[in-house]
């Protein structure tokens, strides 16, 4: 297990190195100086090239890339060329509302889909399969801002046991930034939900015409009992992909959710910082969001191991 | 009194008569074998008593297991019977293990299940288990995954998952089915040394009547859900009553005759010190790569004409050396020629032309969505001027009467035939073309025993009618026995013997090669003369 782990976080490493180098690239590439968008088209040539010497941008390429890199490890992301100020506090500022709510919104879709497939994979064809997918059937084809919308609907303006949008802050206390995250997880969690539910069914259902699962009845385990002891375990493995692929999702892709909710996260900072082409925090941000799909990828790929003995030793 | 009885067991799934009025019994101590082909109800019969069978199942008769009205019994009573009164072991080790948890762990459960006792003596009685079974904890440790076991070891982990509650019924599905002939033959004399030492009754599931011969006490022939006929073994055999009986026994050892060999033989396959290795992963970062050594130094010259057998047990090589003959995979040294030409991944299509193959399993080796037209003409675009229109039609119906099946057939889809008719057409999809080589790679393998011996009756007569070259490459060794005129027996990559198929089999040189005929089940030689069958006219 040990040697597969450092496999791994080998892996992780080269990857990250390859995504810097091709996020750099990508976005010095694209067309549009920073320096002589914020200066208007009026600006002079002097004080444009003055600016770029300011803003760092008059060095060559690799130097760039270099400070830039060297910046990030040590936790220097550099200065916003849009706010002037350093884009590790804006960045630092919106984890706090997007981590959280990526987090919150995965632990809902998680408690909702596993008891949801694990039920409608106990009940094949049985009226409670047949509600369930067809539950999931909407949850998957409904958007999910228009969830969002229904929600607010609801429970903010009709029930008002929610705000509308903002965020609270974590200020006064953890119920209270929880609260105020609510309504924008759930309304992320119901489609993730549903895939997942549907994912896990067809998991556990694969598992239980397995000659094992036949096996584990003739030995005296009930129908329950072998389904928990050894099919569970062994309908993971789909899963857990999906809850990654989910999660990396969801940290990067509520923009639109945010912006229901007018949530103050990652995704408008992308959209906004993209818009008055504040380079260094678009790839900033994109750095960010690799180091996280890779990380939870990396985590996946850990507890396949521990899941798959088979993995293990393959390596 | 009996510890099974069975009476008037019927089943039916959806209106589908699956067994009609089965009875049969097993005492304590005895060795009950069903035998019948597949569709003949014997494992569900087996899944009946363990109160295994679909939901969806109407039950009708009356199943005793010692004191206990198994088909009376609730769940809970069922749940308290499985894997303590009655164990069960199944037809495929490789899938019957749960692949994540630890050998140990696997047969403690069972003694977890049905006794208050501490996990630490639970996994006591799994470790005496498996070492009964043949996996001392020094050499097989508890902690090791299915993955980590061969197929005939896995086969041993699940008897002793079975057993080591000392049920004093074992149901074995097919045990030795899956396995090769010298591990079937170690797990067979385990399973009977543990019926004696146990006292246990053994109802003993199983197709192959030579396997039946050498286990059973009694016997019991089932066809199309019904029991044909029972008694015991010795009595039996002596006296096939049943016509089917009959027929199965003489299809099991079904004998063909083969046509002369030609006078003047052109060599048409030309192997020469083929090397096929394999890199295998690398144990760490930097150390050299090693190499499995799938086929080694194998030379053999095959002639028009020639029927050649190829046997040897899995992982010895035979696949490997078939898909570098075929020209799907490089060899790292050595060289194979077909027809004058070196074989190759980049071959020329006519090349391939010349050689065409039947595979083993004839529901997987067709698309479902082609008509049988489309599938058999297949091999068409291998050849530079492919007949077209009335010729083709000619062509697909030549092709399809020479197998016995009808030129109608060809506007049928796939899943309409039988599992046998599908050999037949994977064999004129073959022939179609005319090739100069076939090779049969377990062409038989999968299917019946009368099925077979009608597909081997069939290659014969294809023998002389299209004088017929071919490779036949089989796991079992009566098969190649009868159909090919000399055999190469393989072993770890290496061919070990090869001369006259009937010299080989009679006067056997190598170690490998008598280890091999010597595991080989065989049937018992009582040929049932013509007198039964008109001492006994009324019962057919």
């Amino acid at each position: 297990m040990l040697r597969y782990s450092l496999k791994r976080l080998l892996s992780l490493i080269v990857s990250l190195a390859v995504a810097s180098l091709v996020i750099f690239l990508v976005i010095e590439v694209a067309p549009g100086d920073p320096a002589s968008f914020m200066l208007g088209i009026n600006a002079q040539p002097d004080t444009i090239a003055a600016l770029r010497a300011e803003l760092g941008l008059d060095v060559p390429k690799t130097e760039r890339y270099l400070n830039w890199v060297s910046g990030m490890v040590t936790g220097d992301f550099g200065i916003s060329y849009t706010y002037r100020t350093p884009v590790s506090t804006m960045i630092g500022d919106r984890m706090w509302v997007s981590l959280p709510l990526a987090l919150y919104a995965l632990a809902l879709s998680t408690l909702i889909a596993f008891p949801a497939g694990v039920y409608a994979a106990s009940r094949r064809g049985k009226a409670g399969d047949i509600a369930v997918m067809g539950a999931t059937q909407l949850g998957v084809a409904v958007p999910n801002f228009w969830f969002a919308m229904m929600m607010v609907l609801i429970f903010a303006i009709n029930l008002r046991w929610f705000g509308a949008g903002g965020f609270a802050g974590w200020d006064d206390g953890l119920l209270v930034g929880l609260h105020s995250l609510t309504l924008p997880a759930i309304s992320l969690a119901l489609p993730q939900a549903a895939i997942l539910a549907r994912v896990m069914r067809s998991s556990l259902l694969d598992i239980m015409g397995e000659d094992f699962m036949r096996t584990a009845r003739a030995k005296g385990l009930s129908r329950r009992q072998a389904l928990w002891r050894h099919g569970l375990r062994n309908a993971m493995i789909p899963v857990l992909t999906i809850i990654g692929l989910q999660f990396s999702f969801l940290i990067a892709g509520s923009i639109i959710i945010e912006k229901v909710f007018f949530l103050p996260g990652l995704g408008q900072l992308v959209f906004q910082s993209i818009s008055s082409r504040d380079l260094i925090v678009v790839e900033s941000v994109v750095m960010l969001l690799v180091f996280a799909v890779i990380v939870v990828n990396f985590c996946v790929d850990l507890a396949y191991g521990a899941v798959d003995p088979r993995l293990r030793s393959r390596t | 009194m009996s510890l099974l009885e069975i009476k008037n067991l019927s089943v039916s799934i959806h209106g589908t008569d699956i067994l009609k009025d089965v009875s049969l019994t097993v005492s304590p101590g005895e060795i009950v074998a069903i035998t019948g082909e597949s569709g003949s109800g014997k494992s569900m019969t087996a899944l009946a008593i363990m109160h295994l069978l679909p939901d969806d199942a109407q039950v009708s008769g009356a199943i005793h297991l010692e004191a206990v009205d198994v088909l009376s019994a609730s769940e809970a009573e069922m749940c308290a019977i499985r894997g303590n009164a009655a164990g069960m072991v199944f037809q495929e080790p490789m899938t019957a293990l749960n692949p994540l948890k630890p050998i140990g762990a696997q047969v403690a459960e069972t003694v977890l299940i049905h006794t208050a006792t501490t996990p630490a003596k639970a996994e006591e009685q799994a470790r005496d288990m498996l070492a009964r079974v043949g996996l001392p904890e020094d050499r097989f440790p508890m902690s090791r995954y299915p993955h980590e076991l061969s197929g005939g070891q896995r086969q041993r982990v699940v008897i002793a998952m079975a057993i080591v509650q000392r049920p004093r019924l074992l149901i074995a599905d097919e045990p030795t089915t899956a396995l090769d002939v010298t591990t079937q033959a170690q797990i067979l004399d385990l399973l009977k040394e543990l019926v004696a030492e146990f006292g246990m009754g053994m109802l003993m599931i199983t197709h192959d009547l030579a396997v039946v011969s050498n286990m059973a006490d009694r016997i019991v022939v089932m066809r199309h859900g019904k029991v044909v006929e029972q008694g015991k073994t010795q009595a039996l055999f002596s006296n096939m009553r049943h016509p089917y009986t009959r027929a199965l026994f003489e299809a099991s050892g079904h004998k063909v005759s083969l046509p002369r060999l030609p006078a003047d033989q052109q060599p048409l396959l030309e192997v020469k010190n083929a090397v096929r290795d394999y890199a295998l992963p690398r144990t760490r970062l930097f150390a050299p790569r090693e190499y499995a050594h799938a086929v080694r130094d194998v030379s053999f010259t095959l002639r028009a004409g020639d029927r050649v057998g190829l046997v040897g047990e899995s992982g010895c090589g035979k696949s490997t050396l078939t898909r570098a003959i075929l020209g799907l995979e490089p060899l790292q040294s050595g060289e194979i020629r077909a027809f004058g030409k070196p074989v190759g991944p980049d071959m020329d299509p006519s090349l391939r032309a010349g050689m065409q193959v039947v595979f083993q399993d004839p529901f997987g080796s067709f698309n479902p969505r082609h008509k049988v037209d489309r599938i058999i003409t297949e091999p068409f675009h291998l050849i530079p001027d492919p007949p077209k229109g009335s010729e083709r039609s000619k062509a697909i119906a030549e092709a399809l009467g020479a197998v016995g099946l009808h030129p109608s057939d060809a506007q049928k889809y796939i899943h309409e035939f039988s599992g046998g008719q599908r050999q037949r057409i994977a064999i004129a999809r073959a022939l179609i073309i005319r090739p100069k080589l076939i090779v049969f790679d377990e062409a038989v393998s999968a299917l019946d025993v009368s099925i077979r011996a009608q597909i081997l009756d069939l290659i014969a007569d294809l023998s002389r009618s299209h004088s017929l070259s071919y490779l036949f490459i089989s796991h079992d060794l009566s098969v190649v026995r009868t159909v090919t005129d000399t055999v190469m027996v393989m072993q770890a990559g290496e061919i070990v013997e090869q001369g006259i198929t009937e010299s080989v089999f009679t006067n056997p040189q190598h170690p490998y090669t008598q280890s091999l005929i010597a595991a080989a089940p065989v049937l018992p030689p009582v040929l049932p003369g013509p007198g039964h069958l008109t001492r006994r006219p009324d019962h057919v």
